[in-house]
């Protein structure tokens, strides 16, 4: 009895909500979703505030010789480098750079994909050939080497920087999108709306692409992530955002001399990235459990 | 079968031309006057001409394309400004020593993370999947020359257990193999995992069970054979990924291979050879994606199937 009244309370809870509200009355439940959603807040607002917290000439890009290299300590939480910079402030401040070029590579990414791959999968054909065999030609040429190249052409800065990795996101999103598209163009909700006499690119704006939204988020989430990695590899191969900027990757090419006598230039700089990186993971992992409950176990 | 082969071996042809196109174009545009990195900086402009002119730095770029192309079906793709050097023979001497390195990670790779795979999702949700999956998530967030920095601080500084720059023996090999395996273990693991969990639960697992076959005979010839597919996926999937990784733990430990290489020469912007380096590890990239295609088609007969029916 208390059973049966349990469920219809249940019922009644989940009636009247929105897939999106499902979503995230789900998501909430997920302990590591939420670690990670919170941390990302966090860094967001830093990023934001960054300039209001610090100031760029006498905090972030200056030269202060008596206090250079020292160890960690309650002035300097995590040291000083070759400079005399403080490590702490330039970790905190070098978020935005790497959530700027992470955010701003996927999203460019993102359009790219999105128009070429519903396009590809919509209409097939000569286009979806074209797109396919541009996507083969991309994928010959290891993501490294593609930015490299990019990077050389276009100059060190983060713009280039955004650029190149957007060409590798764009990639995946416009096979992911292709792929959604195929399945979903033959069904009969698509048919009706032809019959209604919608216009293509109408019916492909509201009836296709939101529904191969889910892949598509959840490796939006999982795509900055690695684009966060990718982008401080590049600057610590001096290929991406050029020194003083206190991006983290630049810190690392920075700190890598210094490993040997002042480790803490090197340490922090890349658990700031481990952590940006996981608690994206964490939130990708959980929205793929949360958009899909099937594929939870 | 062949047929399917040399239809892909036919295709790789365009892909090479235009990827070795656009990188020459790329190159070409970005890489400024060769003539100014050669010659002393007092030269004057009949002899910068006269050099432009001999290097045939003149003709117009298609020509100069074609010339290269040509060069490169025989193996000579110019010389280092730089060093002097033939960038051909360089990229054949760098080559062997990132094939080792890579190699050696993917193997390092397999060995931990396909058991470690299955292990934890026999043991789906119990502490072990948990401490598994945490393993293999701090993995994937981690950047893979970070981990080389450390993994140096920690056995080479600290310990001094192992040597940290160079290749002067096995030894040397180990940390840098270490950094990029690591990094794809964590990867390969999750796949696993996945993968297993999604054979545990189909049928031909319970009759197999219920025919009375042993456990270790149910997960590794029933199970695992079917999970393989999306694994071996993966693992293709990688090989982009070795290449990236292998390039920045041969910059952390100075592995003497092919990133080395090409990170070096864009320090001394030293073009031919930066330019040289990545047509050539384009084009091994098409085959080592060709091998890991024909791979799946023996392990998936379904795949064959579908291939020897196109023809």
């Amino acid at each position: 009895m208390n059973e049966t009244m349990k469920a219809t309370e249940n019922l009644q809870e989940y009636k009247g909500r929105s897939l999106a509200q499902e979503t995230w009355h789900r998501l909430l439940k997920n302990k590591g979703a939420v670690v990670g959603m919170i941390f990302m807040v966090l860094l967001l607002l830093l990023a934001v505030s960054g300039d209001l917290i610090y100031d760029w000439d006498t905090q972030i890009d200056y030269m202060e010789m008596g206090v250079a290299r020292q160890a960690p300590s309650m002035e300097h939480p995590f040291g000083t480098d070759q400079l005399g910079r403080d490590v702490l402030a330039r970790v905190l401040y070098g978020s935005r750079y790497s959530l700027i070029i992470g955010v701003g590579s996927v999203v460019l990414g993102l359009i790219v994909g999105l128009i070429t791959g519903s396009l590809a999968g919509f209409y097939g054909g000569g286009w979806d050939q074209l797109v396919m065999r541009a996507n083969d030609i991309l994928y010959s040429v290891p993501n490294i080497m593609l930015a490299v190249v990019i990077v050389q052409l276009l100059g060190t800065s983060i713009l280039s920087l955004v650029i190149a990795l957007s060409i590798s996101s764009a990639t995946s999103f416009a096979k992911i999108t292709r792929a959604s598209v195929m399945t979903i163009r033959d069904q009969e909700y698509v048919e009706s709306a032809y019959a209604m006499g919608l216009p293509t690119w109408k019916i492909i704006l509201r009836h296709i692409i939101p529904n191969c939204l889910s892949p598509i988020i959840v490796q939006v989430t999982l795509s900055i992530g690695s684009n966060i990695i990718s982008a401080s590899s590049l600057s610590f191969l001096g290929v991406g955002v050029p020194i003083p900027t206190p991006e983290w990757g630049t810190m690392l090419a920075e700190g890598r001399q210094f490993i040997r006598s002042e480790p803490w230039m090197c340490i922090f700089p890349g658990l700031a990235i481990m952590l940006t990186v996981l608690a994206l993971n964490l939130m990708g992992d959980g929205l793929r459990d949360a958009l899909d409950p099937k594929l939870k176990r | 079968m062949i047929r399917y082969v040399l239809k892909r071996l036919l295709f790789m042809i365009p892909t090479i031309l235009i990827t070795s196109f656009l990188i020459y174009f790329a190159m070409d545009l970005a890489g400024g006057d060769p003539v100014n990195t050669i010659l002393p900086e007092n030269a004057t402009t009949e002899q910068k001409e006269a050099l432009r002119e001999e290097m045939g730095l003149n003709d117009p770029f298609l020509i100069r394309y074609a010339r290269y192309m040509g060069g490169l079906v025989t193996g000579d793709m110019g010389e280092s400004y730089v060093t002097g050097l033939d960038v051909f023979d360089r990229f054949m001497q760098c080559l062997p020593m990132t094939l080792a390195l890579g190699g050696t990670a993917l193997i390092l790779a397999c060995i931990i993370s396909i058991p470690l795979g299955i292990y934890t999702a026999l043991n789906q949700n119990s502490w072990k999947d948990t401490t598994g999956m945490v393993f293999a998530l701090f993995g994937v967030s981690m950047p893979n020359f970070w981990l080389g920095l450390m993994l140096m601080l920690v056995f080479a500084v600290n310990l001094n257990w192992l040597p940290s720059q160079g290749a002067e023996g096995p030894k040397y090999l180990i940390l840098p193999a270490l950094t990029v395996g690591l990094g794809l273990a964590a990867l390969i693991t999750r796949t696993t995992r996945s993968s297993m969990l999604d054979v545990i639960r189909a049928d031909y697992m319970t009759t197999a069970k219920a025919k009375g076959a042993s456990r270790r005979r149910v997960i590794y010839y029933h199970g695992l054979k079917n999970a393989m597919i999306p694994i071996v996926t993966a693992i293709g999937m990688q090989f982009s990924l070795v290449m990236t990784g292998s390039a920045l733990a041969e910059v952390v430990f100075s592995w003497p291979g092919i990133g080395r290489l090409v990170f070096e020469s864009i320090d001394k912007r030293d073009v031919p050879t930066v330019t040289g380096s990545i047509i050539l590890c384009c084009i091994l990239m098409s085959i080592i994606n060709l091998l890991v295609d024909l791979i799946y088609a023996f392990l998936d007969p379904r795949i064959k199937a579908q291939y020897s029916n196109k023809g």
